[in-house]
């Protein structure tokens, strides 16, 4: 049964009637137009869906929706700030990080969990960190390069 | 690739009365497709230049033909005139293209371009691409031709459009066109220094230009944007989540459709009873043929509804599985081989009798699937005005105007009628050939008199796209004892002739494809055909003829190549590897295969290390190094290089779809292993620019070494032959 729940997106909090087991995926998408989030497989294996609820990396096809109520959760698009990039996004930019790009969403999420929890990732640790993030084209040694470019601009004082 | 999944049988398809009189012109290509008329032109993009040109003269000579009914008639290309290229008032310059762009990045290299031949900035080029109502008609974006077909072809576009300029220039200022100069969006008069903008020869006009039939270009030596490492143009756009592939577009009052799948390969439909589905709210249902499906306003209304189906199968009797895989591709494979790829020269067999040293071998190449991360999408409308029906479709293809002519056909609407459209997309590797998506999505909407849109699952996409072929190579050969290569007998059964033939000197030596007609299981396209698995079981070969004569890898190779580029690109390969590696630890070893195919040539060198106890394999080192003549750009290059090696990672090592019974077992990410980033070894790519020689495409060929470089790496480390690919999808096994 469709139930009213609220949540907070990019600190906006939205009244929404669903399924409380409705995954988040299908409500940010379907319902408050978050298309920057994407389904890539449906069973938190590839990372192309991955948001922050608090400062979590979570897959959101694998979220219910009622176990998203509590925290705030934030998408790609709630990342830029007044017209400006976060630093992971314009670390991906500057790096050339992607081909087709629809795996850069979740990656950019995921370094941004990674980069709160350690802010100065050594490339190994970049790497076991994203693991669960799919790239089919083959971007990986460039994602590398940006988070390790997005923690020096962090750490040079672009705190976000 | 075999033939659409769907064929709808009833006429509420076609909204035509159930007797179809003939209507043979519905089945073969237009004679004429007319676009949009030169005055409706400019009144769509406003005054300016424009150059216009036959479809016929950018014809893509494509290295492969899909078979279809309809829909890739290169011999028989409409002869309309349409637009490449438009220069507005404001000095923006707009480029047409039936291209698509898949993440290969070729919407950058085209305004590169374009912004060089024209001499504008390349901030004021944008490209329009793969939306069959605007672009000229294009066959698709495959087999590495964009490079070498478009490129020149937007410079010859861009070159009239330029002297369109001049010409007006001239005309203005009243001296010879020849005096003038272009540069910078202008044109100046060296003698008096006045200059005009291409905006200013622009504004109030509508002056057209056809193609001329010769003019030459700019050379690669003289390119001044073109040959830079230009950052992906709207790449803001991919960062902030704002660009919108396929599955993120929507249109008012869209349904989000769902199929119904088989149970099986080659099962039929019995019956199915819709009525629960139907009784849901918002539901629509489609039955037609062996095509049932559902759309509903929500994603989970959808998915309540296909549950809701109650189906009946009938399924195949003969069902494959991977236990009879190769028995069944050489039981069905044609005795006889395709003409089209069979090579012959001196004699075999007396060459085979009278080798001192014969190496016989059988490699196998297993199945394997595409998995781009965006899934097969489509999003269809129907639309109705003064001249009737329209349908516009939004898909994720590499062939939008095929999937037009496919559309059309199936529902006996004109092709004027139908409108195909692709966002940039989530990537193909050739899988996105097919219009799977886009009939299912138009065939909903039909019914539901609604826009609909379809975004297959992960499932359905390992399950219902098609695969790289699996494939049987048998090898025949003999090694002279001055380490020449006398004898060479090569049959590839099932996976394909691309690369099949050998760029090493051999007297006597015999290629042949047997294909197998049709394809065990829906076959197509991948990422460098099967030049992967002839290089594969070619260089694995070779570096055990290599072993038995007791010579280098890299030293008989160069003996025994003649082909210059080749042995360019082995050269620097090796020089950057490092070659010949010295081991420093136990278990260690080092690989080389080299190979050209589609006008490039690359050579790669692989370190890795094996536990024989655990039967661990690391790949610890990729060196490549790769030529495709005059380079565009080069860290669009680079990228592309770098991500054909990780992605041939996958299909060397594990990447494999498992059959049992007609059902795939590991349709999804958590049991087909693709690439990650634990799998990533250093890389280093060496490329090298040819400015004499024109660009090349680089979209597959850098692949197809990585494989026979790794094998060929495990043998010197453990002097293990493995001979099937994926080589260690459950490690190396003592």
């Amino acid at each position: 049964m469709a139930t009213s729940l609220e949540i907070s997106v990019n600190g906006k909090r939205h009244a929404v009637l669903y399924p409380p087991d409705t995954p988040l995926l299908v409500v940010l998408r379907d319902e408050l137009g978050l298309t920057g989030t994407k389904y890539g497989c449906g069973e938190g294996q590839c990372g192309a869906c991955t948001v922050l609820i608090g400062n979590m990396p979570r897959r959101s096809c694998q979220v219910p929706l009622s176990a998203a109520v509590s925290q705030p959760i934030t998408t790609v698009e709630g990342l830029e700030q007044n017209g400006n990039l976060h630093p992971v996004q314009q670390a991906f930019l500057d790096a050339g990080a992607f081909q087709c790009a629809y795996c850069t969403s979740g990656m950019i999420m995921s370094s941004v969990a990674l980069l709160r929890q350690t802010p100065n990732p050594s490339p190994a640790e970049i790497a076991k960190s994203l693991q669960g993030n799919i790239c089919r084209c083959g971007t990986h040694p460039r994602v590398i390069e940006a988070v390790t470019r997005a923690a020096t601009a962090i750490g040079q004082g672009r705190t976000r | 690739m075999s033939s659409a999944p769907h064929r709808f049988d009833s006429h509420a398809a076609t909204g035509q009365p159930a007797i179809e009189p003939e209507r043979y012109e519905f089945f073969s290509p237009p004679a004429h497709h007319f676009h949009l008329a030169r005055r409706d032109f400019f009144k769509l993009l406003g005054a300016g230049v424009a150059v216009f040109a036959s479809a016929k003269s950018a014809a893509a000579s494509a290295q492969e033909t899909p078979a279809s009914s309809r829909g890739f008639h290169n011999e028989n290309l409409p002869n309309d005139i349409t637009a490449w290229l438009h220069v507005g008032e404001d000095g923006t310059v707009t480029a047409f293209t039936g291209k698509a762009e898949i993440g290969q990045n070729i919407r950058t290299e085209l305004a590169q371009t374009v912004a060089d031949e024209l001499r504008v900035p390349f901030t004021s080029v944008r490209m329009v691409m793969a939306d069959t109502a605007l672009t000229p008609f294009d066959a698709g974006t495959f087999g590495s031709r964009t490079t070498p077909t478009m490129t020149p072809q937007l410079r010859r576009v861009a070159n009239a459009a330029r002297d369109i300029f001049i010409n007006a220039a001239a005309k203005e200022w009243n001296v010879a066109p020849d005096t003038l100069q272009a540069a910078g969006a202008k044109i100046t008069n060296p003698a008096t220094g006045r200059s005009l903008t291409y905006a200013e020869l622009a504004r109030g006009k509508a002056l057209a230009q056809n193609l001329p039939a010769e003019d030459p270009v700019t050379p690669p030596n003289e390119w001044t944007i073109a040959g830079k490492s230009i950052p992906k143009v709207d790449a803001r756009a991919f960062v902030t989540g704002a660009h919108q592939f396929t599955p993120d577009m929507t249109r008012p009052g869209m349904l989000q459709g769902k199929v119904l799948r088989p149970p099986s390969f080659g099962a039929t439909l019995i019956s199915c009873d819709d009525s629960a589905a139907k009784a849901l709210p918002g539901v629509v249902t489609v039955r037609d043929g062996d095509f049932v499906a559902v759309a509903a306003p929500t994603e989970h209304q959808a998915q309540q509804a296909l549950a809701a189906l109650r189906a009946q199968w009938k399924e195949s009797p003969a069902q494959i599985s991977n236990a009879n895989l190769f028995p069944q591709v050489k039981q069905k494979a044609s005795e006889k081989s395709d003409d089209r790829h069979r090579g012959e020269q001196g004699s075999v067999e007396s060459a085979l009798a009278a080798a001192q040293r014969r190496l016989d071998a059988t490699y196998t190449v297993a199945f394997i699937a595409h998995a781009p991360l965006e899934p097969r999408a489509a999003l269809a409308e129907w639309t109705r005005d003064a001249n009737g029906e329209k349908l516009t479709v939004w898909t994720g293809t590499q062939r939008p105007f095929a999937v037009r002519d496919e559309l059309a056909a199936t529902f006996r609407v004109p092709d004027s009628s139908v409108r195909v459209i692709v966002p940039d997309t989530g990537s193909a590797y050739g899988g996105k050939h097919t219009s799977d998506a886009a009939l299912e999505a138009a065939r909903l909407a039909r019914a539901a008199n609604h826009p609909v849109r379809v975004v297959w699952t992960r499932e359905e996409e390992f399950t219902w796209a098609y695969f790289r072929p699996a494939g049987v190579i048998e090898i025949k050969s003999a090694i002279s004892p001055d380490g020449t290569l006398a004898a060479w007998e090569f049959h590839n059964y099932h996976s394909g002739a691309s690369g099949i033939e050998t760029p090493y000197v051999i007297p006597n030596q015999r290629t042949e494809f047997h294909p197998v007609n049709p394809p065990i299981l829906r076959s197509g396209s991948y990422r460098g055909l099967a030049a992967t698995a002839n290089h594969f079981a070619r260089e694995s070969h070779i570096d055990d003829l290599v072993h038995t004569a007791g010579l280098d890898p890299f030293e008989f190779r160069m003996k025994n190549l003649k082909e210059q580029r080749l042995r360019s690109v082995l050269e620097a390969a090796a020089k950057s590897f490092g070659w010949p590696g010295k081991k420093a630890q136990a278990g260690q070893g080092f690989g080389l295969a080299v190979g050209n195919e589609k006008g490039s040539y690359v050579a790669t060198c692989a370190e890795v290390t094996v536990d024989r106890a655990s039967g661990s394999v690391k790949i610890v080192r990729l060196v490549e190094a790769f030529e495709c003549g005059a380079i565009v750009n080069p860290d669009g290059l680079r990228n592309q290089v770098v991500g054909a090696m990780i992605q041939g990672l996958g299909g060397a090592l594990f990447e494999s779809i498992e059959f049992e019974n007609g059902r795939i077992t590991n349709a999804r990410f958590s049991r087909y292993r693709v690439p990650r980033f634990s799998d990533v070894p250093e890389i280093e790519a060496v490329l090298l620019d040819r400015k004499d020689i024109p660009s090349a495409g680089a979209g597959e060929t850098p692949i197809m070494a990585v494989a026979p470089a790794i094998g060929n790496a495990i043998f010197n480390a453990a002097n293990v032959r493995l001979r099937s690919l994926p080589l260690i999808p459950r490690g190396l096994k003592a």
